[in-house]
């Protein structure tokens, strides 16, 4: 567990002029991060979220206020032994450009004293299991994608097993589609790796994704609001974090609702390589394409077909729900499907039946009536 | 005069044997250069360093530059002229000749190892200081290995001048190469100071080529762009899939960074590198 208490952190003022007691960067912040869990700071540029992070590894020193971990004051460590103790992500990841990916990730052993041999072979685990190319380990950062950076940086900070870690906008610095798998196989790390984590982003999607908790900093280094991120969206404290999540936060408040049962209609269905009159038989305009293992292709205009039906008639705008997705997911397939119908599949992939969004918004009303009369807690347990 | 009387003198035992002789005058070359490195090093290589490092007093780069505008032979004169009464023996004439060659040799070092220490990425030291470096690691294993390339520029442009100019040395009646050309002077053997000349331009071409096989070796392909270009023909050639190192690539094909020309920088390590190209530049398509 990460706790600050009172932490505040004040620049001298460099402009010389005298305007009092300088630029306030973080205001008496008091936060806790939950062991195993990932905390993240976010909001706008300039908010005194690098500076909170960077104050629990000692990179820079709180003007007042004491920053403790598991219960111990971090001001009374040694500060290169706690500095090694904490896997340290800094933003566009800070790669020695000098060493090959294998020896930037054993950078942090090999300074504890592990022998090289050991901390090699536990370096090349890391870097496949951040999705790297085994082969990559040989590479120099030079010779690496944005993308590719980070996840050795990722591993880099992994690589001594710490149980505390800082992220610095590790994923920022990619393209949205690399972003988004970059995150899918961080979170996926940390339910096999439970660290306690510190993460920093502007991002407020990311940090609604990633975080167990959300600390929303407003500028001049105030926290504004720590929630669960299903809360965050829901109820927003005041107009400054209800701009800062965003206009559709009721929409993306879905995400975090599993799909209730609701009751799918059964949709008939036809395979690839089936007749026009196979398919008109079935009486409606947009007739749904199955495989062979029973797994939705896409929907067919029933006018459309001139001869059977074959990948290239295909419409495959609407998406696919999973039964044990969430909300968000199942109104999208009704939104997104040309039909009406939202496609809804098991786990398997295979067709489960559809759902029309009018039934969606109907189980949406249903459960918020039973979250207005649910306690918090119940609320912030059932994400 | 033809390139026979050169072979000549060059086959004739009697300039091989010694005091005058080549192997003697060579080593006493050698070792005005190698005392004059060494100490050039001592002063410029913390200096340097602590510039890049703190980027304070930057100006003792660029004033270091601009000094070498002083005329090498005035300085030698006005040296021994100062030190010659006070001492009786021939260090009086050694260390003058010392001074200035070590005022040669520092700017190019300084300016190296400054410019070598300034091109380490804030991000990269700051990485190594977060992951529980102490300052003498960052520098011994972040920042020393990065500035080496450029460091090693400086090194060999010191090494090219000191050489050349260790010649003056005899004209305060020491030894080194430069008596071929101070004697054959006095004595109009123009074959002499050819010759003598000739060993200069050997002498420094072969420590420039050790110096630059210590740099290939020396310095990490991860910098030098030695690594992408190699990854680069693989891809081209062989592999099927490309490797995705387009990113990297783009941003190493600039190469060893070159030093940022710090004042008049008329001979810095920029020169150096242009002048004696190394191997890295001259292959890159
Ligand atoms: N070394 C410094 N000296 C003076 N002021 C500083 C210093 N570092 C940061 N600040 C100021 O402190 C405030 C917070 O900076 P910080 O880097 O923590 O912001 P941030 O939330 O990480 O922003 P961003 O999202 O842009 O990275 C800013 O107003 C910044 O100008
Ligand atoms: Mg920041």
């Amino acid at each position: 567990m990460i706790r600050f208490e009172g932490v505040t952190k004040r620049y001298a003022d460099t402009s010389g002029t005298d305007r009092g007691d300088g630029s306030v960067a973080v205001d008496d912040l008091t936060l806790e991060a939950p062991t195993g869990k990932i905390t993240v700071l976010v909001g706008p540029s300039g908010c005194g979220k690098t500076t909170t992070l960077r104050m629990v590894n000692r990179m820079i020193t709180p003007t007042s206020g004491t920053i403790s971990i598991d219960g111990r004051d971090t001001a009374s460590l040694d500060v290169a032994e706690l500095r090694r103790g904490i896997g340290y992500v800094i933003q566009h990841a800070g790669l020695f450009p000098h060493r090959t990916v294998l020896d930037n990730v054993t950078t942090v052993p090999r300074l504890l004293g592990t022998d090289k041999r050991t901390a090699r072979s536990r370096a090349m685990e890391l870097i496949e299991r951040v999705g790297l190319d085994p082969a990559m380990a040989r590479r120099y950062p030079a010779q690496l994608s944005g993308g590719q950076q980070q996840r050795v940086g990722v591993a880099r900070a992994l690589a001594a097993d710490p149980p505390v870690m800082l992220m610095d906008e590790p994923f920022s610095a990619v393209d949205p589609v690399v972003r988004e798998q970059l995150q899918n196989e961080f979170l996926r790390l940390q339910s096999d790796l439970g660290k306690t984590i510190l993460f920093v982003t502007h991002d407020i999607d990311e940090a609604v994704k990633l975080g167990d908790q959300v600390a929303v900093l407003r500028v001049g280094g105030v926290l504004a609001q720590l929630d669960s991120p299903a809360k965050l969206l829901a109820d927003p404290v005041d107009d400054f974090v209800a701009g800062f999540v965003g206009r559709d936060r009721g929409y993306r408040a879905l995400s975090f609702a599993a799909a209730p049962e609701l009751s799918l209609t059964d949709e008939p269905t036809v395979a690839l390589g089936a007749s026009a009159d196979d398919v008109r038989a079935i009486g409606t305009p947009w007739v749904l394409c199955v495989g062979d293992a029973g797994e939705p292709l896409g929907w067919v205009r029933a006018a459309a077909v001139e001869s059977e039906v074959t990948r290239t008639v295909l419409h495959r705008g609407g998406t696919v729900a999973s039964t044990t997705g969430s909300l968000r997911a199942l109104l999208d397939a009704a939104l997104s499907s040309p039909s009406g119908r939202g496609v809804v599949a098991d786990d398997d992939g295979r067709l489960v039946g559809t759902v029309r969004a009018a039934e969606v918004i109907a189980a949406i009303e249903a459960r918020r009536d039973a979250v207005a009369s649910s306690t918090p807690a119940e609320e912030a347990t059932a994400r | 005069m033809s390139l026979a009387t050169i072979w000549d003198w060059f086959t004739d035992p009697a300039n091989w044997q010694g005091t005058d002789g080549v192997p003697h005058r060579v080593l006493e070359h050698l070792f005005y250069t190698v005392l004059t490195l060494l100490i050039a090093l001592v002063i410029a290589v913390p200096l340097g360093a602590w510039v890049g490092h703190s980027g304070r007093l930057r100006w003792l780069v660029t004033g270091a530059n601009a000094a070498r505008a002083v005329p090498t032979l005035g300085l030698l004169f006005a040296v021994s002229m100062f030190v010659g009464p006070l001492i009786q023996s021939d260090l009086a004439f050694v260390i003058p000749s010392i001074t200035v060659l070590v005022l040669l040799a520092i700017p190019p070092l300084l300016s190296g190892t400054y410019a070598g220490i300034d091109s380490v990425e804030p991000a990269a030291r700051d990485a190594a200081r977060g992951m529980g470096m102490t300052g003498w690691q960052v520098l011994t294993k972040v920042e020393a290995p990065i500035a080496l390339p450029l460091f090693l520029s400086g090194l060999r442009s010191a090494t090219l001048q000191v050489i050349a100019t260790a010649t003056i040395a005899a004209s305060v009646s020491l030894g080194g190469l430069g008596r071929y050309l101070i004697d054959g002077l006095a004595s109009r053997d123009y074959v002499q100071m050819v010759c003598g000349s000739i060993l200069v331009a050997v002498l420094a071409l072969v420590a420039d080529g050790i110096l630059a096989l210590l740099e290939k070796r020396a310095v990490s392909p991860g910098i030098s762009g030695r690594a992408t270009r190699v990854a680069r023909s693989r891809a081209r050639n062989s592999d099927p899939h490309p490797e995705p190192d387009l990113d990297g690539a783009d941003r190493s094909d600039t190469g060893p960074r070159q030093p940022a020309v710090v004042g008049s920088g008329s001979t810095g390590p920029v020169e150096a590198t242009a002048a004696t190209g190394t191997p890295s530049e001259r292959d890159r398509p």
